[in-house]
Formats: C-alpha cells, sequence, structure tokens
C-alpha cells in the first residue's frame, strides 16, 4: 500500500512567487490499484510523482510504503521497489548505448556493478523474447544505438526497461504524451498488459482523457492540488470520457480559464 | 630527423595518458574537469620525490595513481557532496593543488643524471638494453599506453564500466536504476585524475624535472587531442572504407574503432602538429599560444565548438 500523508508543497517559499501546491494533502493507493491521474497544467500531476519518487523535496508530510515512512529515503533508494516512464522518450535510456547495454544494465537494477562483464551474451535471446512481444521488430535491433531508434521504439524500451525486474510501483509520467496517435495507443497496451500480467501498482499521469476512462481501475482528477474527482471500482468502469470532460470543463471553468 | 620523429611520437604517446583522463571526463561523464592542470603536476612532483628519494622508479607509476585518485575524490567530494558546480570544483581542486605540489616538492626539482629512471631500469635494461635512451623512451611509452588502453577498453565493457558511460549520457536512468549518481561520478573523476597524474608521472621520467608551472595547459592539450582523435574517428567511421570493411568478417574490428584508439592518434597527431609548429622556427615563448590557437581551429573545423562528445 502507498500512502501519501498529510503532505504539504510550497514552490518559491519565501517570495513575491510564492505558491502553496499542497496543503495537508493525502492519498492511498491499495496494491496492485492501476490509478489514472488527469488535471489542468499545474494542477500537482507531476509534483504528486515526483513527491512519491523523491525527486522534489516536501514541507512537510510524508510517504509510506505498507504503513513504513520513506520520506528520508534519497530518490535512488526508492527506485529499488519503482520504476518510472516519462513523457520525454529520451529520459528512459542512454542514446549512445546499444539496445543490447541499455536492456543489460535495466537487467542488473538490485544487484552490484563491479567488474563483472557488462552485457551477458546468455541474456541475448531472453532479450529478443522480450523484445519480440512487443510487436514493434526491435528484436534485431539488440546492437543498434539507442539514439538511432524512433521516440515510440525508444518508450516502448524504456517501459520493457522499466519493468525488467521485480518491482511494486510503476510511475508514469505523461508517458504517452510524445507520441504519435498509433505509437501512443501501442504504448498504452503495452502498459496496461504489462501493469496486469506483473500486478503492479500504478500511478499514470495523462492528457488522454479517453485513456484515463478507458484504462486503470481508479480516476483521480486533480485541480489547484486538490482532488476533485476520486473514483475506482464500479463507478470508474460507469466513466464515460464525457463525464470526465464534463468535469475537465467545470474546473477549467471555475479557475477562469 | 628520425630523432625528431622518434621523440614527438614518444611525447604524442606520454600525452595520451592525459589525453585518456580527459577522455573519461569530458567524453564519457561529460564532466569539464579543470583539476587537470593540478593533477597533472601532482603526479611529476610525487615521482619527482620519490625518485630523488631514491625509490624504485616503478614504485612511482603506482604512488602517482594512487594521489591523481585522491586529488579526483577531492573535486568529486566538492561537487557530488557540496553542491558545487563542475567547473568550479575542477577550479578550486586545481587552484588547491599548486600550493600542495609546492608543498611535496618544495621547490622545482631537478632528478639527477645518476638516478634511475623507468626509462633505464634494470628491468628495462635487460629487455631492452641493445635500444638507445630514446629508442628506450618510445618503447616503454609505447608498451604503457597500450596496455592503459587495452585495461580501460575492458574496464568499459564491465559492469561498472557501463554504469559510468550511462551516468554521463543519461544520469537520471541511473538514478531510476536505484543507483546514486554522484557515486558514479566520484568514481569517475577518481580514475580520469588518477590516468592524468600517471601521464604526470611518466613526463617527469622523460624529462627529469617538476616544475610548478608545468599544468598550464595541459587540459587544453588533452581536450584536443581528444576532439581530433573522436572527430577523426566518427569521419573514419563514416567512410566507404570503414563500411566496406565492416560486412567483411575479421575486419569488421577495424571499421570501428575504440575510442581510446582514436586518443591515442589525436594526441600523437597533435603533438606533431605542435612540434612542426616549432621547427618552422615559433619561439618556444610562442608555445602556449600556438597550442590555444590549434585548439580553437580543431574546435571550428571539428564542427563541435566544445559540447559534449559521448564516445562511440
Amino acid at each position: 500500500m502507498l500512502e501519501i500523508r498529510d503532505i504539504t508543497k510550497i514552490y518559491n517559499p519565501g517570495t513575491v512567487t510564492e505558491q502553496c501546491l499542497f496543503r495537508d494533502f493525502s492519498l492511498t493507493v491499495p496494491d496492485g490499484q492501476f490509478v489514472s491521474i488527469v488535471g489542468s497544467n499545474g494542477s500537482g500531476k507531476t509534483s504528486l510523482l515526483n513527491i512519491i519518487c523523491g525527486s522534489i523535496p516536501t514541507d512537510g508530510g510524508d510517504v509510506l510504503v505498507d504503513g513504513k515512512s520513506i520520506a528520508r529515503q534519497k530518490d535512488y533508494q526508492r527506485y529499488a521497489a519503482m520504476g518510472r516512464v516519462y513523457q520525454d522518450p529520451a529520459a528512459g535510456t542512454c542514446p549512445n548505448l546499444t539496445m543490447l547495454e541499455n536492456l543489460s544494465l535495466a537487467d542488473n537494477k538490485g544487484r552490484s556493478f563491479g567488474l563483472g562483464r557488462g552485457v551477458n551474451k546468455k541474456r541475448r535471446d531472453f532479450y529478443r523474447q522480450q523484445l519480440q512481444s512487443l510487436g514493434l521488430g526491435l528484436e534485431d535491433k539488440l546492437d543498434v544505438k539507442m539514439g538511432a531508434l524512433s521516440g515510440g521504439q525508444r518508450q516502448a524500451v524504456a517501459l520493457l526497461m522499466a519493468t525488467l525486474t521485480p518491482l511494486r510501483f510503476l510511475i508514469l509520467d505523461e508517458h504517452t504524451a510524445a507520441l504519435d496517435p498509433k505509437t501512443a495507443e501501442v504504448i498504452m497496451e503495452l502498459t496496461d498488459r504489462v501493469v496486469r500480467e506483473k500486478q503492479l501498482t500504478a500511478m499514470m499521469v495523462t492528457h488522454n482523457l479517453r485513456y484515463a476512462a478507458e484504462y486503470g481501475d481508479r480516476i483521480l482528477m486533480m485541480s489547484r492540488g486538490h482532488v476533485v474527482m476520486d473514483r475506482s471500482g464500479a463507478e470508474k468502469a460507469a466513466t464515460s470520457m464525457d463525464d470526465i470532460l464534463d468535469m475537465f470543463n467545470r474546473i477549467s471553468l471555475e479557475c477562469g480559464a | 630527423m628520425l630523432d625528431l620523429l622518434i621523440s614527438t611520437l614518444t611525447q604524442g604517446l606520454i600525452y595520451a595518458l592525459i589525453s585518456f583522463g580527459v577522455y573519461i571526463t569530458y567524453s564519457i561523464l561529460d564532466f569539464p574537469d579543470l583539476g587537470v592542470d593540478g593533477t597533472f603536476p601532482l603526479g611529476a612532483a610525487v615521482t619527482a620525490v620519490l625518485l630523488t628519494r631514491g625509490a624504485d622508479p616503478w614504485a612511482t607509476l603506482a604512488a602517482s595513481l594512487a594521489v591523481g585518485a585522491l586529488a579526483g575524490l577531492l573535486t568529486g567530494v566538492i561537487h557530488v557532496a557540496l553542491r558545487v558546480r563542475n567547473l568550479l570544483a575542477g577550479i578550486i581542486t586545481m587552484t588547491a593543488l599548486f600550493s600542495i605540489n609546492l608543498q611535496i616538492a618544495g621547490s622545482n626539482l631537478t632528478v639527477d643524471r645518476g638516478t634511475d629512471t623507468i626509462f633505464t631500469a634494470p628491468l628495462t635494461m635487460s629487455l631492452f638494453g641493445g635500444l638507445t635512451l630514446m629508442q628506450r623512451k618510445l618503447v616503454v611509452s609505447l608498451i604503457l599506453v597500450v596496455l592503459v588502453k587495452v585495461l580501460l577498453d575492458l574496464y568499459f565493457r564491465t559492469k561498472s564500466g557501463l554504469l559510468l558511460r550511462a551516468v554521463g549520457d543519461n544520469a537520471g536512468l541511473v538514478t531510476t536504476l536505484a543507483k546514486n549518481r554522484g557515486v558514479v561520478k566520484v568514481v569517475g573523476l577518481m580514475l580520469s585524475n588518477a590516468l592524468v597524474a600517471l601521464g604526470g608521472c611518466i613526463v617527469c621520467h622523460e624529462q627529469r624535472s617538476f616544475s610548478a608551472t608545468m599544468g598550464t595547459g595541459q587540459l587544453v592539450y588533452g581536450l584536443a587531442a581528444v576532439i581530433i582523435g573522436v572527430s577523426l574517428m566518427n569521419f573514419y567511421a563514416a567512410s566507404p572504407l570503414a563500411r566496406a570493411m565492416r560486412g567483411a568478417g575479421a575486419l569488421r574490428y577495424l571499421a570501428t574503432p575504440a575510442g581510446t584508439t582514436a586518443v591515442i592518434a589525436g594526441s600523437i597527431l597533435y603533438k606533431i602538429c605542435i612540434q612542426a609548429a616549432l621547427n618552422a622556427g615559433l619561439p618556444a615563448n610562442m608555445m602556449k599560444l600556438a597550442t590555444a590557437a590549434l585548439f580553437l581551429l580543431v574546435l571550428v573545423l571539428s564542427g563541435r565548438k566544445g559540447e559534449a562528445i559521448i564516445h562511440a
């Protein structure tokens, strides 16, 4: 269980541009839940993910996993149990390393990076098989540098890398936003499959309301640091894209946008 | 003329060690480490002191590697733990080392003719005693540089080496691999500075002296060597010849030279250019100016202008 308890986050404290994003914000995500998070720019979606991952400091409150605080853990320590895919397809892989080298790095997560061989040739077939299951024809490009692949291909590999080793939490930060509609669809389906197969607890920020409606078993809509819509289970299943759009328009009007 | 060629080649090889260090920070870590100008004389200072005190010439190699790694550790801790910008962290180390180097050596030092260096040590004489001193310098430098190159190439293929390459390429990814990127950077800085100090050590053996100002311009030298080497390698790798070889079985290894090979080639070529300028009548006082001008020329011609060049 992932718990965010009474989080306060103030940007630029003590200056004229001081802005309080969260004040005593709380959220509980049970194990195995796939949460879609929508909301306008500046509503706190990405800040929420960054707080969970330890990428930004907070001004109070706690983040807990199974009731134990992880607030004092550094970002890299938290990633021992987490995987993350970013909006920018270049962020999830090393462009100047080959796909094989990238996958080898991801495959070694959780173990020590010592003087053993960086690339294990015996794992080649396993990687090929994993890549084949993506259905993007990437299995023959193991020796190609990541930078030479398209954004969609890189994002697919980034998703594979983030979930290659055992993990509990998958953090998806608008991970289909930079892709063309067809590739975005492919990545979204892959995401859903991997979350189900590995029974991950996933939090996905998206601007695509249809994805938010179709995927996941809980939807959160955020506005100015508050949750304005929170539906899960049957209630979520009954929520259509139009319902989400209605709500979205309403909060946008309140903001005067 | 032949003597000049041999001595220029020797210089190019020895300075390739420094260029390896610069290659690790600048190309792989994407960390412009100005500490090089202090670490290079640090290696020479320690070597000069040990040699004049009668230490085994080979022991100075280990000693300079160790002190160089410490200097890298200093830059790394200033940058990672104290969060000082990379450029400034290097400048602080460089400035501090200027005094430390003088403290170690006392003053500018000369190693007298009677003291054995690695070029006159018993082991060297038993292997290459039939050669002249100049030829021995070339052979010993060549062996050292090839040895370091092979070890580096092997290291880059280890898990640790892969992580080092990853941190310069995409530091954020290293974090999501649950590894502390700061530690990885410090390891890279220690390795780089160890090699730079080793370069200073061999230069001290070669010219039998240490001077406090011998570090000035070494970073520029290393950068120029790296950029010339890597540019040439990219040019070569895209050429029809290399492309043809890639499809030709065993020859394909020649088609994509390692970054370290490129650095050696760049270092030798740069020394040749500078030597040519000196031969053409350039006064020795103007050498740093020529070095800087040549570096600028290389930057402009390579079209890189100094942005990060990540190794192949």
